[in-house]
């Protein structure tokens, strides 16, 4: 059990996604690259002891273990749309705090313009490191007025309960206004840095995945429309897709860009 | 060893195949009726192309088969391998205008005209059509089988067409595992032909 209070601002009152449905449908590819394998074999995970180092362009680099994390700021339950950049998406009630809470506690220097996300790869837990599809470990990053957005979720839990392994236990990112593969699970390391960080999908394919991968159904994939999306467990044979709302619907999240050409920042 | 079936028998193993081809079909409907399935249209939509894959294969495979083995009655199967090819092809590609698009034509033009994989497997199935349509006896009798092989050639432009299709889908994933297999079984069943061709 991991409950959160309820978070009525920045919580949706669509319908949410089955508990079964988002636990057993996951993009993980440290544990496979089909749907259904990270539910399969994310068991091997060990979630027990985990530290989080943050370090790099900050004033008093920490380590913190899991329960000094936990007890860092008081912890909400948002409900947020999920949108992956497949096409699909799911709404899920997360648990968790402010990303910003934490960026107060390790005061970043003026330096501090991006913030890197490092995930664990250890091939003896994570059967598919070391599949090429990817350079590991898997990493992604935000602008720092990105990651300082409320909105901006450090997740704990997800249905009143802690983080499934296969959701990306034991902490991850949650950026609802961002495709799904931006919020990075499994989190051991968060580094402040002056340059953009390179990310995992931004080296493998810079044409299809960009730096911000904001939803944008006004930009698409090269292989697909973003224009619409299906909602799983509800969009199926009898409807039409769903439009996609830009930035997922979280407008909130808008001058974070302005003026900014999102069809080159895409 | 020369194995020589009565044509009873070759009505035998021509029913068992049609009814082991319905399988896949069958475990996709059932899987989604009985809700196991968090995402349905994925899957059949995957299944589906996989299988118009598999049957390619299985009919390319017949006459390298034949020749080597000296079974010429193989040659009794190969049709309905083909329009099996054929049956998943167009379950295939009614997923796509189904559940992508939701019957809206226009709107599946825009996507074959605008992104390349989807441009070559819309080719490649309608250059199945002519194919399928011209299956029966009466057809091969009407053109006469010289023009009838000709036409049925383009298997050799579409097998090709079929694999570029499944390759770039997997592209963005650097995931080529697949399509390569695919790639080398089609690639040894055509430069047989080739090989043969060449020594004649």
């Amino acid at each position: 059990k991991l409950p959160g209070k309820l978070n009525p601002s920045y919580s949706t009152l669509e319908k949410q996604t089955p508990f079964k449905d988002a636990t057993t449908y996951n993009n993980y590819y440290e544990f496979g690259t089909d749907k259904s394998e990270p539910a399969m074999y994310a068991g091997t995970l060990k979630t027990h002891p985990w530290t989080v180092s943050i370090e790099g362009e900050v004033k008093k680099p920490l380590t913190l273990d899991l329960d000094a994390l936990l007890k860092l700021a008081p912890l909400e339950e948002r409900v947020y749309r999920l949108r992956c950049v497949e096409g699909w998406s799911m709404v899920i009630p997360w648990v968790g705090y402010s990303f910003s809470e934490l960026i107060k506690k390790v005061e970043p220097t003026g330096n501090a313009k991006y913030v890197e996300f490092v995930t664990l790869a250890d091939k003896k837990q994570m059967p598919g490191v070391g599949s090429r599809v990817l350079q590991w470990p898997y990493t992604e990053g935000l602008r720092i007025d990105e990651a300082n957005h409320p909105l901006a979720l450090l997740t704990f839990g997800m249905y009143g309960e802690v983080l499934p392994n296969q959701n990306g236990a034991p902490v991850r990112m949650v950026l609802p206004w961002k495709y799904g593969f931006k919020s990075a699970k499994s989190i051991v390391k968060i580094r402040f840095v002056k340059d953009q960080p390179r990310t995992s999908w931004n080296l493998s394919a810079p044409n299809e995945y960009g730096f911000y991968s904001n939803v944008n159904p006004d930009v698409d994939h090269p292989r697909w429309s973003q224009a619409s999306e299906r909602r799983i467990g509800e969009d199926g044979f009898l409807s039409r897709k769903r439009k996609t709302l830009m930035f997922n619907g979280y407008a909130d999240v808008a001058p974070l860009y302005a003026g900014m050409d999102l069809k080159r920042y895409y | 060893m020369v194995f020589n079936p009565s044509p009873k028998q070759i009505g035998w193993l021509k029913g068992a195949i049609f009814a082991l081809a319905l399988v896949p079909l069958l475990r996709m409907v059932y899987l989604t009726v009985s809700g196991q399935l968090v995402d349905p249209l994925e899957f059949i939509t995957r299944g589906t192309g996989d299988w118009t894959l598999y049957f390619l294969c299985f009919t390319l495979a017949v006459t390298p088969l034949r020749r080597l083995s000296k079974w010429n009655w193989l040659i009794k199967l190969r049709r309905m391998l083909g329009l099996f090819m054929f049956f998943y092809g167009l379950l295939h590609f009614m997923t796509f205008l189904w559940f992508d698009h939701f019957f809206d034509v226009q709107e599946m033009w825009k996507d074959v005209l605008k992104r390349p994989f989807i441009t070559v497997g819309f080719i490649a199935f309608v250059l199945l059509i002519p194919l399928a349509v011209t299956s029966t006896n009466a057809m091969v009798k009407r053109l006469g089988g010289k023009r009838w092989q000709w036409l049925h050639r383009l298997i050799y432009v579409i097998a090709p067409l079929a694999i570029l299709h499944f390759w770039w889908m997997k592209a963005g994933k650097h995931d080529f595992i697949q399509p390569t297999i695919f790639g080398v079984i089609l690639s040894v069943l055509l430069l047989m032909r080739v090989w043969w061709a060449a020594r004649k």
